[in-house]
């Protein structure tokens, strides 16, 4: 008995003492004053350096934590105990955020370096008038292939996906509304559409692709590619940029029928303790310089139209990331459809994952 | 009197843990199913269920849960006998089951390299001339791995029931002039039948419900039901279907641990 009180009061004491050092650790390093920025974004998705000449600039200290999924991020911020100043999500979890009523309205006057961002990419469905956020990278959802393995094959339309010749050599992400979407733009619909019909007629049409479909999978679908276990994988841009550097027989492409456009937005959540340097934050993001190395840095698109000029030329003509204005205006932002079409779009998606060869 | 009283005391921290963690959670699944995707209390969420779609998937869980716990048993019982005749019995079972305590994610990212086109199975395949073929994202390699992974759970019961096994039983068989087939079917199976049954509720129930193998080594070629809780709870956030499931698999298992429970037989 009295050895397991000695091992308890052990594991006391130690505790005791770590929790001590924490906390003068952290005094050490001025985590405990009120100058602090905490930061929520995705993972490996900043230029560090930029936060070390962000804290010179203005002083200020930053914490810096990272998120790997959207839902996860705002199931964070809603049950708060968190104190985020700034959190990078998509656009369909912003329009979800704002109606929760988990966004701080930004204050323009305090981000005089919104005039650098393409108008193209302000005022959009999600948050009409920017009230919320501001746009940090955006995107495209196409097929990234590997041309090495196709023979020199060249795809540019969602219609090559039907091909015989790729039979069992299809990735998908696994996602509802982007393989469902993807069906949707084939017929020539709108992926934003309700139509039962013509979601049908969409998911009737995805299942005559099943012969090429290898697999539907997650993340690992960037191994899978970059290993060259199959030859074609419809993905977003971002991982198409991330991959195409680790394989170079990979290409990617937007097909010509249209896709979908993606952004990761800057906002500032309802739980921030330092709205002021969150506006600094945003508003040093956006200044031309700092974002375009920030660009090259990530190597996503940026929707900054002054930092394309600081960008090298290869990368801002770079028509696989930058599309044409003709191309651009064939894409479309997710709508919020709703839980209950949503659920249709998964209900479909599921149906076709069941069908079989 | 101070004796009840501190007895009680003692089980109060008990009693809490079931009601808070047992109790509640499953009443909890309960009631959320009975709300549709509006969040109206209804019945839509099991008559959905009774849709080709979820009894397509229904069978399809069975079926491959069936499989995974049928070739599971098929290697873990001569596997478990073998391990009683040796001399070093603990060492042996400790061995296998050492690959348990690896996380189940990394047993599978592991596997992906292992089955992949320029894995080590295809290098193999094509030694013995056989040439490459797909394994990953099959039936195949889905079953494979679930009955890897699987099996430290059904040796471990029948290794039990094996070693509690009288050996003069087998000596009275042998006696009597029973070959070695018949003391297996008449002596050794029925009394160890009880690992079994228990090995096979351990494996069956967890099998109908795998959803990450599902993704990682079938590539999504092969839905469970599990898979179907997973999508209602986080991509849909309709809970009410994702706990409707979820009360069919528990009201599968309570039927299965009755049907192979044990029955105490009266002297």
């Amino acid at each position: 008995m009295s050895r397991i009180v000695r091992f308890f009061i052990g594991i006391a004491a130690v505790s005791a003492v770590l929790l001590y050092s924490i906390s003068s650790l952290n005094s050490d390093q001025g985590y405990s004053g009120g100058n602090t920025l905490t930061i929520y974004n995705w993972g490996d998705y900043i230029d560090t350096d930029l936060i070390k000449q962000f804290e010179k600039e203005t002083g200020m200290k930053v914490i810096y934590e990272t998120f790997d999924s959207n839902e996860a991020m705002m199931t964070k911020i809603r049950q708060g105990g968190t104190h985020y100043d700034i959190a990078i999500p998509s656009e369909y979890m912003i329009d979800k955020m704002r109606k929760e009523d988990l966004l701080v309205k930004l204050d323009h006057s305090k981000i005089p370096n919104l005039k650098n961002v393409d108008k193209r990419f302000m005022d959009l469905p999600f948050d009409p008038k920017n009230h919320y956020s501001v746009p940090y990278f955006w995107g495209t959802v196409g097929i990234a292939y590997n041309s090495k393995m196709l023979g020199g094959m060249q795809i540019d339309s969602w219609a090559d996906l039907w091909n015989p010749k790729l039979e069992n050599q299809i990735l998908f992400v696994d996602g509802a509304r982007e393989v469902i979407g993807m069906g949707l733009n084939s017929l020539g619909y709108s992926l934003n559409d309700t139509d039962r019909n013509h979601l049908l007629q969409a998911k009737n049409k995805l299942d005559t692709l099943t012969p090429n479909v290898k697999a539907i999978v997650g993340d690992e679908i960037r191994l899978l590619l970059e290993n060259e276990e199959a030859a074609v994988g419809v993905v977003w841009s971002g991982v198409a940029s991330e991959i195409m550097a680790e394989n170079e027989n990979l290409e990617y492409v937007v097909p010509k029928e249209g896709s979908n456009l993606w952004f990761d937005n800057m906002v500032i959540p309802k739980t921030a303790k330092n709205v002021d340097g969150a506006h600094q934050f945003i508003n040093f993001m956006l200044d031309p310089k700092v974002n375009a190395q920030n660009t090259e840095y990530v190597s996503y698109s940026t929707p900054n139209k002054a930092a394309l000029e600081h960008m090298p030329k290869e990368m801002v003509e770079d028509e696989r990331f930058y599309p044409s204005e003709e191309l651009t205006k064939k894409l479309e932002v997710y709508e919020n459809l709703g839980k209950k079409n949503l659920a249709y779009y998964n209900e479909l998606f599921l149906q076709f994952k069941m069908h079989r060869k | 009197m101070e004796n009840k009283l501190t007895r009680t005391l003692y089980a109060v921290p008990y009693m809490l843990w079931i009601v808070l963690f047992v109790v509640a959670p499953i009443l909890l699944v309960l009631y959320y199913s009975f709300f549709n995707i509006d969040g109206q209390l209804s019945f839509d969420n099991y008559e959905k269920f009774f849709t080709p779609v979820y009894l397509k998937m229904i069978v399809s869980s069975f079926w491959y849960a069936f499989l995974i716990t049928a070739i599971t048993l098929l290697v873990a019982y001569p596997a478990a006998y073998l391990l009683t005749k040796t001399t070093h019995k603990q060492l042996w079972l400790l061995l296998i089951i050492t690959p348990s305590w690896i996380n189940l994610l990394l047993k599978a990212y592991a596997f992906l390299g292992i089955f992949g086109t320029y894995g080590a199975a295809n290098s193999f395949l094509e030694a013995i001339g056989i040439g490459s073929q797909q394994i990953l994202f099959t039936d195949f390699s889905f079953v494979f791995v679930s009955v890897y992974i699987f099996i430290p759970f059904m040796i471990l019961p029948i290794f039990n029931s094996l070693n509690d096994l009288n050996p003069t039983l087998l000596d009275a068989a042998n006696d009597l002039g029973a070959s070695k087939w018949t003391t297996f079917r008449r002596v050794i199976f029925p009394l160890t039948i009880d690992g079994v049954k228990s090995g096979c509720q351990v494996v069956f129930i967890p099998a109908l419900s795998l959803f990450m193998l599902t993704r990682l080594i079938a590539g999504n070629r092969v839905i469970t039901l599990g898979t179907a809780i997973e999508q209602h709870f986080l991509v849909t956030e309709d809970w009410g279907m994702g706990s409707m499931i979820s009360v069919f698999l528990m009201i599968t298992m309570v039927l299965i641990m009755v049907l192979t429970g044990t029955r105490k037989r009266g002297a």
